[in-house]
């Protein structure tokens, strides 16, 4: 051990400036992905607990490809395979987008089905019971209170997309880790510069935390 | 009312008409040969050891659950086994009001927007009008005072009479009971039979599942014992409570009526 070590506040704080620069890649990746992933997810969520078989089947076999399959495979087979097929690049930005929106997808479908059918039968009951059609005691009675049930795994998914995103270094998008190790060879405060960018994600993450669950509460959603 | 000129209007066709209704949960056999016709005004009790089929029968009576074998008319609209009922199915919805044991209000709407959903995606109500519906009928089971508040926010009792204001608003020409009073703690159990006792007295057709010997007695015209799927025994209530001819429903009344 380097007993001899001592933690650079200096080069830490003199790091932020040109990390922060990566952020609203991290952040645009993240979201843009996420917000791609929650129509997949919506759709094909709704899709798994369809009753008719030949809708579910394609759902249930897009969300075990894609939770089967590690999120950095993923983004390596977009960026680096697909091209070979297309005949044309994919820019690293949009590979990264669709590598997110994809992959919390297929976790998001989980998460939609999952709400549906943990509200009470009583509830579709109920709502048959007053000559509600199906589709009508699905989208007054039964969605509303789903979306509510949605929030907490939503926002653990976003959580988890948000930190994905650090893998995308390997393709080269400008995110916050890339712009760390760039930095990094020029200064070798790796030490330093890792903390702050694990510090900017605690940041990230924690006002999504806070965010969701101020909706959470606000009662904006579902009551 | 309206449903009261309905009704006149159709004074001899009886609103329930169950003929040799036959339903299996896989080797069980829920309700074997049901027969049962019921008339317009009639209130009808059902009572029955739990698991006896009680419940399944008026389920089936709206759709709820289906049935294999026979056929149920619900005001002259023909149920079908195994669910192949179309479109008639719909239409004895929006005329069969149904009460259940755990109240299933809708948590997400107000008490006054519980009431006027239906009617006005169902029926096609205006909100305004809806709305007047639904003060009245709340006002009518005594909780008018409580429309603005979620249902989460009401005692039990007053939970249970706002489902019955909310199937009330659809103007049922039938309104069904699936034990409403089994979830509630016992002060609260009064105020949801006074309201059941002041709609029978209005005139509504009823079929109520309870174990509230009293309220039977006292407003049923006849009651009906129900044992593994089949009624053993029916009649005016008073003979059956007092002079049940069957050895099964004395047995019954005999554990029931005990404590």
């Amino acid at each position: 051990m380097n007993l001899n070590f001592q933690f650079d506040w200096h080069a830490a704080i003199q790091s932020i400036p040109y990390l922060l620069t990566g952020v609203p890649w991290t952040l645009l990746i993240s979201f843009g992905g996420l917000a791609i992933g929650f129509a997949i997810g919506m759709l094909f969520g709704l899709l798994s607990i369809n009753p008719l078989r030949t809708l579910r089947w394609p759902a249930t076999t897009y969300i075990e490809i894609f939770r089967g399959t590690p999120v950095l495979v993923q983004v390596l087979f977009i960026f680096y395979g697909l091209p070979q097929v297309l005949g044309q690049p994919i820019p690293a930005l949009t590979a990264g987008i669709a590598a997110i929106a994809l992959n919390s997808g297929a976790y998001i479908s989980e998460i939609v089905r999952g709400a549906v059918i943990s509200i009470d039968r009583g509830q579709r009951e109920a709502g048959l019971s007053l000559g509600l059609s199906r589709s009508q005691t699905f989208w007054y009675v039964i969605w509303p209170q789903s979306l509510r049930r949605m929030i907490p795994p939503l926002g653990n998914q976003g959580i988890v997309s948000i930190k994905d995103t650090s893998l995308f270094s390997v393709i080269g998008v400008g995110e916050l880790v890339r712009q760390g190790q760039v930095y990094i060879a020029t200064t070798f405060t790796a030490l330093e510069v890792y903390m702050m960018v694990a510090i900017i994600y605690l940041i990230i993450t924690l006002s999504l935390s806070f965010a969701l669950r101020w909706l959470e509460r606000s009662g904006l959603v579902g009551q | 009312m309206a449903s009261t000129k309905a009704k006149t209007q159709a004074k001899d066709a009886p609103i329930v008409r169950m003929e040799r209704v036959n339903k299996h949960f896989g080797s069980l056999h829920v309700l074997q040969d049901i027969d049962l016709v019921v008339q317009p005004g009639e209130v009808v009790v059902i009572i029955g050891a739990s698991g006896s089929g009680k419940s399944t029968l008026i389920r089936c009576i709206n759709g709820l659950e289906e049935f294999q074998d026979g056929r149920i008319e619900v005001d002259g609209n023909e149920l079908l086994p195994n669910g192949r009922s179309g479109h008639a199915l719909h239409t004895i919805r929006q005329e069969v009001g149904m009460v259940f044991q755990q109240f299933n209000l809708f948590p997400h709407r107000k008490v006054l927007e519980n009431v006027t959903l239906a009617p006005r995606k169902v029926r096609g109500v205006s909100e305004e009008q809806a709305r007047k519906t639904a003060e009245r009928l709340l006002e009518r089971v005594g909780i008018s005072d409580q429309a603005h508040k979620y249902p989460s926010q009401l005692s039990g009792g007053q939970q249970q009479r706002v489902a019955i204001a909310r199937a009330l608003a659809m103007e049922p020409r039938l309104m069904l009971f699936d034990e409403p009073t089994s979830a509630l703690d016992p002060e609260m159990i009064g105020e949801v039979l006074d309201a059941m006792r002041e709609l029978a007295r209005e005139g509504m057709t009823m079929i109520v599942v309870t174990h509230e010997m009293g309220f039977a007695r006292e407003v049923a015209d006849r009651a009906i014992y129900i044992h593994s799927g089949q009624i053993v025994e029916q009649g005016n209530p008073q003979s059956v409570f007092d002079d049940p001819q069957n050895e099964r429903t004395r047995s019954f009344l005999a554990r029931v009526l005990k404590h």
